[in-house]
């Protein structure tokens, strides 16, 4: 404990000059800005940033301070455009969407936003806490998961997809499957040959989410404007009131806060898993948890808090593995490394011992830029409330707009423009059959992962099933997949489904 | 107030914007911000500017895609004779050109200018493992080739896998198409599998593992250079061990085909200025790398001689028909 006090102090004294301060809040700034942008992630958001911290001549600690203040900003941020317009601003807000909106619908727009603030800070709070105490001997745990473990983790994590988002789990499984057809697209992770590209170099990659994120939330909104004649829409949303800070309501989220700290985090560590896992599966337990009492899916705070906690804690727990191991948690992550490599920072078991400067002002900045992401989030939250009385005819192009100009600034072609488009229809399509598209998004996600681990499990294994089950965790995490996808079905007969889902 | 949110919407979208606009001289990294290929052009046009070579600041641009495949064709197509434009590679683009992963592109349609460095190649074991040296290794593939199980940080049939299947090569094993190998995500992944049990071998690049040698979890086989890298003599040559191989993960660029013969010498001239500069060796010596400078028409001929063996020895294992 006394060491955590003196390498804290350390950090602090490092990260509490005037200078160091000033660019956390201006990466908090933009990081919240890039966040609410469908269509720029966090991991984009570091990754436009890197040009301009080189040229600033930004020493180590300085350029990781401004970068991971602008990577937790963007996990706040994306929380805005989930909650006011229906639309994920990054891929792990997603989740938000499922009560933030039915929420903001209800008239309760400021109230969603800082219960999701507050839980935003909550979980990133805990989280680099948790950081700071646990890094090192957590460091072990991703020596604990091979390719059987991991294809086991997303197996539990589709598995359970069927009760998310939609009455009718066939629709999401449907949904997940073509979500995980789209993930097939590019190169063979195994051979690196390419599938179903059709020969076109843009398709090599496969297609990133983000594209599919704008398309089939942005585009596909913008299509019902036009179908209603401008007369609904996302936007239609009247703000009554003054924003106040619902303390009560914040103290009955109180354990579903601690709780999903704690999964979110673990979520985060494990390499690979990272933060959209984490808000998706801090919803599902929570929703679980409260089962068919809880409302979920129609604006409950609960709801609202469980998924931002959990992708908050899981952008903390994802910088354990990438400083502890050198191995990214998650895409921001991969791009962070990749900074301290070019920064003559060899990321690794190593780093906390060489390096307590560069670690421990890290986590000092990070534990500042938390309370600066709250002042900015929560009191300052009128000025986000304030863009739904923009008319909505002109928000719903403008914000689509600003999407078409942030993917495009990412890989500079028009093919991925073309891709929104197509991902629009698709939306829109998807939407009139009510089909959920947040199964899509997760199956593009986490499919190709998942395809990833299981033949590399073969591979190993020589094309022996039973290697799935080799270990107690994998055993364990498949046991629970499968009663997870069972077990609804069974139940369906006994248990209402009172809720309907505006989406 | 509206108006406000406009504002930074929009300063934001210029933020971007500006982000990629053009400087004098361009170095296009064929990826996202991170790793080599990054990590050179930004090292590489840091010193060209600091030690006076240019007059501006070099320009990175990152255009990722197709594991470089973007860049390449991007170059070819569009800027073929744009003489301010260099773009970093390493033996993953040779690697992926003779294996045809390019969409048709072949290594001849740009020109290799020069190799300023080189991460030599490493084989590593777990520290509890039953293998002490890299003919040990060998002998137990030899023996059972399901027996070991190699993890890298490149797609099959890539520069990693590559490297044992040199070894085996070398030590007179042809069955190579045996061999058990995946590919993860990056060097330090290919490690965490190894120490955590599941592959028994790792194969990568001598920056991947310098973070981990301090811990104790890892043993170094084998280092792949021709003499051990100064910094770590106390890791043997795979040839010292009787296994005559050598495999470099060299850092450099190429530049447009269509370019002037004296544009494509002052290009060698420069790269061959930043490899004699403090901060370049500084670099390498930070990175794990080790010194491998060929500049200028001897690097294409020793490119267009890798490129050839990599053909031959990736239609071997089917990488390629």
């Amino acid at each position: 404990m006394a060491d955590l006090l003196a390498n804290l102090s350390l950090g602090f004294g490092i990260a509490l000059s005037p200078y160091t301060l000033l660019l956390a809040i201006i990466g908090c700034f933009i990081g919240t800005i890039v966040g609410a942008l469908p269509g720029l992630g966090p991991a984009n958001g570091v990754a436009i940033m890197i040009p301009i911290t080189f040229s600033m001549g930004l020493d180590a600690t300085g350029a990781l301070i401004l970068l991971t203040a602008i990577y937790y900003g963007a996990m706040y941020g994306g929380r805005i455009s989930s909650i006011l317009l229906n639309i994920p601003g990054d891929e792990p807000a997603m989740m938000t969407t499922l009560d933030g909106y039915p929420m903001a619908k209800a008239g309760r727009a400021g109230d969603a936003l800082v219960i999701s603030g507050f839980a935003s800070f909550v979980g990133a709070f805990l989280a680099t806490l948790g950081l700071a105490v646990l890094a090192p001997a957590l460091s072990r745990i991703a020596y604990e998961f091979g390719p059987a473990e991991y294809f086991a983790l997303y197996l539990l994590a589709f598995c359970t997809l069927g009760g998310i988002a939609s009455n009718n789990q066939a629709k999401a499984a449907l949904a997940s499957c073509l979500g995980i057809g789209i993930a097939m697209i590019g190169l063979d992770p195994n051979s690196g040959l390419p599938r179903m590209t059709g020969g076109n170099l843009h398709l090599y990659d496969g297609i990133d989410f983000l594209v599919a994120i704008v398309g089939l939330f942005a585009v596909s909104e913008v299509f019902f404007f036009i179908e209603s004649k401008g007369k609904s829409g996302a936007a239609g949303i009247k703000l009554r009131g003054r924003v106040t800070v619902p303390w009560a309501e914040i103290w009955t989220t109180r354990w579903t806060m601690i709780r999903c700290s704690v999964v979110g985090f673990i979520a985060g560590v494990l390499p690979g898993a990272g933060a959209s896992l984490g808000s998706f599966m801090t919803y599902m337990m929570e929703k679980s948890i409260a089962g068919e009492k809880g409302k979920f899916g129609t604006g409950v705070a609960k709801g609202i808090a469980a998924p931002e906690v959990g992708n908050n804690a899981a952008a903390g727990g994802a910088l354990v593995p990438m400083l502890t191991l050198g191995v990214p948690g998650s895409g921001t992550t991969a791009v962070l490394l990749a900074v301290l490599v070019t920064l003559n920072i060899t990321p690794g078991p190593t780093l906390f011992v060489e390096r307590p400067d560069v670690v421990w002002s890290l986590i000092a900045s990070l534990l500042i830029a938390n309370f600066v992401l709250l002042a900015m989030n929560v009191p300052m939250v009128k000025v986000f409330v304030k863009v739904l009385e923009v008319p909505p005819a002109i928000l719903m192009p403008g914000v689509t707009m600003v999407s078409f100009v942030g993917i495009y600034s990412l890989t500079g072609s028009y093919f991925d423009l073309l891709l929104v488009v197509l991902f629009g229809v698709l939306g829109y399509v998807l939407r009139k059959l009510d089909i959920p598209t947040v199964p899509v998004i997760l199956g593009i996600l986490l499919g190709s992962k998942m395809e990833k681990q299981l033949r590399d499990a073969m591979v190993l294994s020589d094309g022996d099933w039973t290697y799935l089950f080799s270990s107690t965790i994998s055993s364990v995490l498949i046991v629970a997949a499968i009663v997870g996808f069972i077990l609804p079905i069974f139940l369906r007969g006994r248990i209402r489904k009172p809720q309907r889902i505006s989406d | 107030m509206s108006k406000t949110l406009l504002r930074a919407l929009s300063s934001a979208a210029v933020l971007a914007v500006t982000a990629t606009s053009a400087f004098a001289i361009e170095c296009i990294a064929p990826a996202n911000p991170g790793g080599g290929w990054d990590f050179t052009c930004r090292q590489v046009g840091k010193i060209m500017y600091d030690i006076g070579q240019v007059a501006d600041p070099v320009q990175v641009t990152n255009l990722a895609g197709a594991g470089g495949g973007l860049a390449f064709s991007t170059v070819v197509n569009e800027r073929n004779s744009d003489p301010d434009l260099m773009v970093a590679a390493s033996s993953a683009t040779t690697t992926r050109l003779a294996q045809n992963a390019f969409g048709g592109a072949t290594a001849d349609q740009v020109r290799f200018v020069g190799a300023i460095g080189a991460d030599p190649g490493v084989i590593v074991v777990a520290a509890d493992s039953p293998y002490q040296s890299l003919g040990d290794l060998v002998d137990a593939i030899k023996a059972d080739p399901g027996s070991v199980a190699f993890a890298g940080g490149s797609a099959v049939g890539g520069f990693d896998h590559l490297k044992p299947l040199q070894v085996l090569k070398a030590a007179g094993f042809d069955d190579i198409t045996k061999v058990r190998y995946i590919g993860v995500d990056g060097g330090a992944d290919a490690i965490t599998q190894t120490v955590g049990g599941f592959t028994q071998a790792m194969t990568g690049d001598m920056s991947e593992i310098v973070g981990f040698i301090p811990t104790g979890d890892i043993r170094v086989l084998a280092v792949m250079t021709d003499e051990r890298v100064p910094g770590f003599e106390d890791i043997p040559t795979a040839k010292e061990q009787g296994f005559d191989v050598r495999a470099v993960n060299w850092r450099g660029m190429y530049v447009p085909k269509d370019i002037s013969d004296e544009r494509f010498q002052k290009w060698a001239v420069m790269l061959q200025a930043v490899a004699e500069s403090a901060e370049w060796q500084q670099a390498m010596a930070d990175n794990g790398l080790a010194p491998f400078t060929l500049v200028g028409d001897e690097f294409q001929a020793w490119v267009d001689g890798v490129v050839a063996e990599t053909e031959a020895l990736s239609r071997e294992i089917g990488v390629i028909q």
